[in-house]
């Protein structure tokens, strides 16, 4: 992609040796420089003081506890280094997760996703370079969990406006969205004014305070019930 | 372990081993050095309180029972000619007030009375009988008195003190007087002149002279009382602990702790088999899914878009995608991760909104319980909201826990049309049998035409 742009300096954390060599191997093939690859929480911090990289791609489940050491280390590194992009990656999807780390840091350059999502290769790099932007990543199964509730507000939407929502939930532009659902963008746009509409939220352009506009809508949902 | 301990008993009747120190009156009385031990003193003693029980306990139970033997007086004076024969009425109706009264107030003399006797079975039997009484199940005063209104041991606690009271007082007391006799015999040699005569029993004594023949008769006379009261108290103490003793409950008890551990070991094993399972597939086997896509990914980057090969690795990394989230669905029903990260209030709204019939998630505590404990609760959620999906044509579903007291209670609850029958094979048996385990119930009310219930009550301290 931008080959001319200087090289990501990047610090990965991921205790299964195959899938960490793999990364490895797929993130510099992209271009990114992986100053180090580790398999605990505790190198991460390490690593991350010692290179001061601009992203850390991490699992969530690692040594020595294997419960949501990775998380919990992602979380602290947001707060010690403002600007750190973060992608946690996780074997499952659970919304719990999803919300602790969109509440660190107002949510700006952060990434949960399925740990398979790796295999479109092109696509992940792309929401990893989305994340560096800073924007929001939300994996789309979590989103599709969200949007399955059947609340009030929610079942005012019709069926393409309840589509684009978890687009919008998920990061995408305007243009992003009409590509993928196969609609022009003024269509998407006409949806988007609906939507917030609908859902009472502030109408916006900035594709990331929509994002977490809808986001915490959503959420503040399964927190109500 | 038992067997031996019944032998030792089965000795202990037998006058006790040679040479060891008897425990009972009644091995004492075996003994050759009865007389000069501790034995004939608390016999003495026993035998001196045995009154107390019936004065304290036994003449005011005879007072508040007394209908149940006016019947009795009024015959012997009707057929004293001192008044007319009470009518058949009349005495069924005393009869039928005394046993009233009997039920009511026998209790409330009993179960102090069979403390009394507690204390006093110790004199002439240092074996522990055990509490015979059960502790209440809840709290309160009504709890407490059902049960002791309703358990054996009180009656039987009854049983003891009507027979202190009617038999062994009467035999007590004159066993006393015995006593005294000799007592006066030996003494009279000293008491008696000729100038102030003494009347022992039937014998008219006159002076020391007099007296001292009948020395003889007065110490064979107290060896005879001493003996008949170890006899006495001996006697009592067998029927006291007989009517007091723990009626096997102490290892009946003792066993169903055992089981009951043996039952948490067990499930706590499962649960713990579960979580490595869980924790191999996810190092192995998912592990090398997500690794062997990502590789498949990398190789469609080097191969022309639309060339056979690149179709053919497409298809190879859907099918790897695939296995991938069958795997991760697996996975979930053995234990999710989130359940032992975060606990039931995390994993639970997470298990509800998988589900494809809506579920209002009412309450789940905060607070986390026993790996087991969440284990089973998780289950049980995941069972019932799958029958609520494949059996019961609900439109929506709700569920909530809480704790009451002792117990985590879920309930699901769903507007479906009802009907269910765990015989049905609908997976409700295995959730039972999985909530028995962890002596826990499951209750299920569902009518025809719905709502259906599933309620299921976990006990955790």
């Amino acid at each position: 992609m931008s080959v001319e742009a200087p090289a990501v300096r990047t610090v990965l954390a991921e205790d299964g040796v195959l899938l960490r060599e793999g990364l490895a191997g797929l993130l510099e093939r992209f271009g990114f420089e992986v100053a180090a690859a580790v398999g605990d929480a505790g190198a991460l911090a390490a690593a991350v003081a010692e290179h001061r990289p601009r992203l850390v791609v991490t699992d969530i489940r690692m040594p020595p506890g294997f419960t949501d050491e990775g998380l919990r280390a992602a979380v602290a590194l947001r707060r010690e280094h403002p600007g750190l992009a973060v992608v946690a990656l996780s074997q499952y999807v659970e919304q719990s997760y999803a919300a602790d780390l969109l509440d660190s840091e107002g949510g700006r350059g952060v990434g949960y996703l399925l740990k398979e999502r790796v295999a479109d290769v092109q696509e992940f790099v792309g929401q990893l370079r989305r994340v560096l932007d800073g924007g929001t990543v939300v994996d789309p199964e979590v989103v599709r969990q969200l949007l399955r509730r059947n609340r009030d507000p929610l079942s005012r939407l019709s069926e393409r406006e309840r589509e684009v929502l978890g687009e919008i939930a998920e990061g995408h532009s305007n243009a992003a969205i009409a590509g993928r659902l196969h609609v022009s963008e003024a269509a998407v746009g006409k949806h988007i004014g609906n939507i917030l509409a609908k859902l009472d939220l502030p109408p916006s352009d900035d594709v990331h305070r929509r994002v977490m506009a809808v986001l915490a809508y959503l959420r503040s949902g399964a927190d109500r019930r | 372990m038992r067997t031996a301990a019944a032998g030792a008993d089965r000795r202990g009747a037998a006058g006790g081993p040679p040479g060891a120190r008897p425990r009972t009156m009644l091995q004492a009385l075996g003994a050759r050095r009865f007389l000069i031990g501790a034995w004939p003193w608390r016999a003495l003693v026993h035998l001196a309180t045995t009154p107390l029980s019936a004065l304290f306990f036994g003449v005011p139970l005879f007072v508040l029972t007394l209908p149940l033997y006016l019947p009795a007086f009024l015959v012997a004076e009707a057929a004293d000619g001192l008044a007319a024969a009470p009518s058949a009425g009349t005495v069924l109706a005393l009869l039928a007030s005394g046993v009233v009264l009997t039920a009511v107030f026998g209790p409330l003399m009993a179960l102090p009375a069979g403390r009394l006797e507690r204390f006093r079975l110790w004199l002439v039997d240092e074996r522990d009988p055990g509490t015979g009484h059960r502790s209440p199940a809840e709290p309160g005063l009504w709890a407490w008195a059902r049960l002791r209104y309703t358990e054996s041991a009180t009656w039987a606690e009854l049983a003891l003190l009507v027979l202190t009271a009617a038999l062994f007082t009467p035999l007590s007391l004159g066993l006393a007087a015995l006593g005294m006799l000799s007592v006066m015999l030996l003494a009279a040699p000293l008491l008696a002149s000729e100038e102030v005569p003494m009347s022992v029993g039937p014998v008219r004594v006159e002076g020391a002279a007099e007296a001292v023949p009948l020395l003889p008769v007065g110490v064979l006379m107290l060896v005879a009382a001493v003996y008949a009261a170890g006899v006495l108290t001996g006697a009592h103490g067998v029927l006291a602990r007989a009517l007091l003793r723990d009626r096997g409950t102490a290892e009946l008890r003792a066993d169903l702790t055992e089981v009951t551990r043996s039952r948490a070991r067990l499930v706590d094993a499962f649960e713990s088999e579960r979580r490595r399972i869980e924790r191999d597939l996810h190092d192995g086997a998912q592990q090398r899914l997500v690794a062997l896509s990502m590789q498949l990914g990398l190789a469609r980057l080097d191969l022309p878009a639309d060339s056979p090969a690149a179709r053919s690795v497409a298809e190879a990394q859907e099918q790897a995608k695939r296995a991938i989230a069958e795997l991760r669905e697996l996975i979930r029903g053995i234990h999710p991760q989130v359940l032992t990260d975060r606990g039931l209030a995390a994993a639970l709204p997470e298990l509800a909104d998988r589900s494809p019939v809506p579920v209002e998630v009412a309450a789940v505590p905060e607070e986390r319980f026993p790996d087991h404990i969440e284990g089973t609760a998780y289950f049980v959620v995941s069972e019932a909201l799958a029958n609520v999906a494949k059996h019961s044509g609900a439109a929506r579903a709700e569920l909530s826990v809480r704790r009451e007291g002792g117990a985590l209670v879920v309930d699901v609850t769903d507007d479906g049309r009802g009907g269910a029958d765990p015989a049905n094979g609908t997976g409700l048996t295995g959730l039972a049998d999985r909530v028995a385990v962890m002596d826990g119930r499951m209750l299920l009310s569902s009518p025809p035409g719905g709502p259906t219930v599933v309620r299921v009550e976990l006990p955790c301290q």
